[in-house]
């Protein structure tokens, strides 16, 4: 549904995006992630057609972004980073100007605007001025900008944003109920979002392209090895940590044992070993036969956020390194 | 064409929803006002003067009230023009839609064209107050109104380049003050520019008088339709909107 071949964007003196290139299949979410000027909005800026790349090109919904901007157009629909919206005009008007620019008209205009309203829990400020809405609202009307010509492919910059607990849920629900029919792109800085929302992850990083992958597949790739947590509590009120250190590392195959913490006489033990050398039988084994209950024993799935962050900092590293040789 | 009518709409909207087109409706109303009476009044009192020498000069109201009001309407509308188009484009960068339009299916030019003729139907809706102290005119007095009509005429083409040239400008930056300042500041100049013909007559002098916007706006105020001011407002108006396209495509590049 979207190809990207080595899209570049140059501004005075930076290259903001620098030949990235990656394929989104049709129905999928993709969560973009990166740090605070990564280059995501202006790879999104270049697929929805905004800004022209300086280098490369990308098809989006079938159409080439440079040869066919108009067909491209009609095709997606666009969260920016601000909702881009008109503080003078009110909620119903402004989703009917919008409709109709995207080329909806009568009757189905109209029922675009109901639904998109209620999807988008934004009834119940339909005759507001948008100037005096809240960011969240805000926020919501943007997305339901963003769909009510219900486009193919959907550029989310930073959807949740703004947004309270409950709404950001609704928002991720309905994303989530959105694909499969739409093409999803979104942009984000909150990892557990990518985690639930997301198949597919593009990670970039000074405007390079990091990583692209499943969710899954990234987390076992940068486990190189493997962890698990037990929690160990004491039998008679207190719990002597240092001692069930000691003995978690006496076990085979085990590396490194941490704790991780410690509440009155139960304790939580990170323990590292080399991949396939460990035997969590023999953990559970180590624990009881001295005295201790074994609370828990589970596999340390590594957090997105931890992989993020090694992998951008690999990255910069890296380009750190490059940087010494090359002086 | 459709398209261009939603823009226009919406711009025509943001307009009336704002005080802005009721404050420049009031002051150009007042200010009009004030020079429509001042003008009667010095018309009425020459007109007595003259009966008392007992001389019989032809008076002309067509001559000596309609037109140099009609002047002056073309010359107050310099003032309010800025007012009008700074907002344009300006606005729409500073607070990001321009990123819905520009995302949206629909031509760039398209954008231009429906922003502009907002900004014109704003600007008629300023000369139907002129009207209505022209229609007094006709209630009391028995003037020709073909050159009336063909003062409008002129008033328009001639508001129609200046505000092209204003919706130029205002593409030019996020900035509503900067985009009005510089857009008053280069009208007055194309209105002043017209001097250097009234005491030079070289080829660089008739060039500049060429290019002033008002002095093209005379024929009109006579009543004559002189094809080549009506070629030059036009190619004004084209040559505005297409810098402005121009500019809408290049402020992709930057922004
Ligand atoms: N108009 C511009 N002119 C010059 N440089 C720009 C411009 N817009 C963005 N940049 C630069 O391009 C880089 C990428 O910016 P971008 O807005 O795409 O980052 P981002 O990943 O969206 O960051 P954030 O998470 O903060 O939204 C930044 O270094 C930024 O300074
Ligand atoms: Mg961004």
């Amino acid at each position: 549904m979207i190809s990207v071949k080595e899209l570049t964007k140059r501004y005075a003196g930076i290259i903001a995006v620098n030949q990235i290139s990656f394929d989104v299949a049709k129905g999928q979410i993709v969560g973009f992630l990166g740090p605070n000027g990564a280059g995501k909005t202006t790879t999104m800026r270049m697929l929805t057609c905004f800004l022209p790349p300086s280098a490369g090109t990308a098809t989006v919904a079938g159409f080439d972004i440079l040869e066919q901007p108009i067909e491209v157009k009609k095709r997606i629909g666009y969260l920016p980073e601000t909702p881009p919206i008109y503080p003078e005009m009110e909620t119903a008007e402004y989703l009917k100007f919008v409709g109709k620019l995207k080329g909806l008209s009568g009757a189905e205009l109209r029922k675009r605007i109901d639904y998109v309203c209620e999807r988008c829990a934004v009834g119940d400020v339909k005759t507001k001025l948008l100037g005096k809405l809240s960011k969240g609202y805000r926020q919501r009307v943007g997305l339901a900008q963003a769909i009510i010509h219900n486009p193919e492919v959907l550029f989310l910059d930073e959807p949740t944003a703004g947004l309270d607990p409950k709404q950001i849920n609704e928002t991720r629900d309905l994303i989530k109920g959105l694909a499969g029919d739409h093409t999803i792109v979104l942009s984000t800085h909150i990892l557990p979002e990518v985690e639930q929302t997301c198949e597919q992850v593009i990670i970039i990083n000074q405007g390079k392209l990091v990583a692209t992958d499943s969710v899954r597949n990234l987390q076992s790739r940068a486990r190189g090895a493997e962890s698990v947590l037990v929690e160990v509590a004491g039998r008679n009120g207190s719990l002597e940590v240092p001692a069930v250190q000691r003995k978690l590392e006496q076990v085979s195959g085990v590396g490194r044992v941490v704790c991780k913490q410690q509440v009155d006489s139960r304790a939580l033990f990170e323990i590292e070993s080399q991949k396939g050398r460990m035997a969590r039988g023999d953990l559970a084994r180590a624990v009881v036969e001295s005295g201790w209950d074994l609370n828990e024993l589970r596999p340390a799935a590594m957090s997105l956020e931890e992989i993020f962050l090694q992998l951008t900092k690999s990255e910069s590293a890296a380009t750190e390194t490059a940087k010494k040789e090359s002086e | 064409m459709r398209n261009v009518w939603i823009i226009c709409r919406k711009e025509l909207g943001s307009y009336f929803v704002s005080p802005i087109a009721y404050l420049l409706l009031t002051m150009f109303a007042v200010i009009f006002g004030f020079f429509f009476w001042n003008m009667l009044g010095i018309f009425v009192v020459e007109g007595m003067e003259m009966q008392m020498r007992g001389q019989v000069y032809p008076m002309n109201i067509n001559e000596q009230v309609i037109r140099p009001l009609l002047m002056n309407a073309g010359v107050i509308g310099l003032f309010f023009i800025p007012m009008i188009t700074m907002r344009l484009f300006a606005e729409e960068k500073r607070t990001g839609t321009i990123e819905l339009l520009a995302t949206s299916p629909i031509r760039d030019l398209e954008i231009i064209i429906g922003k502009w003729l907002a900004a014109l139907l704003l600007y008629c809706c300023l000369l139907l107050f002129t009207a209505l102290n022209f229609a007094f005119l006709f209630r009391y007095g028995n003037p020709d109104w073909k050159p009336l009509a063909m003062g409008y005429l002129g008033l328009l083409l001639q508001a129609g380049a200046l505000l092209a040239i204003g919706t130029f400008i205002s593409t030019l930056t996020k900035n509503q003050i900067i985009a009005g300042a510089a857009t008053f500041g280069v009208e007055l100049l194309l209105w002043v520019i017209g001097w250097v013909g009234e005491y030079e007559t070289s080829g660089w002098a008739r060039g500049f008088s060429y290019m002033s916007i008002t002095s093209h706006f005379e024929s009109f105020g006579r009543g004559v339709l002189d094809s080549k001011d009506a070629v030059f407002y036009i190619a004004a108006i084209f040559l505005g909107l297409f810098l402005t396209a121009r500019s809408m495509e290049s402020l992709r590049w930057r922004s």
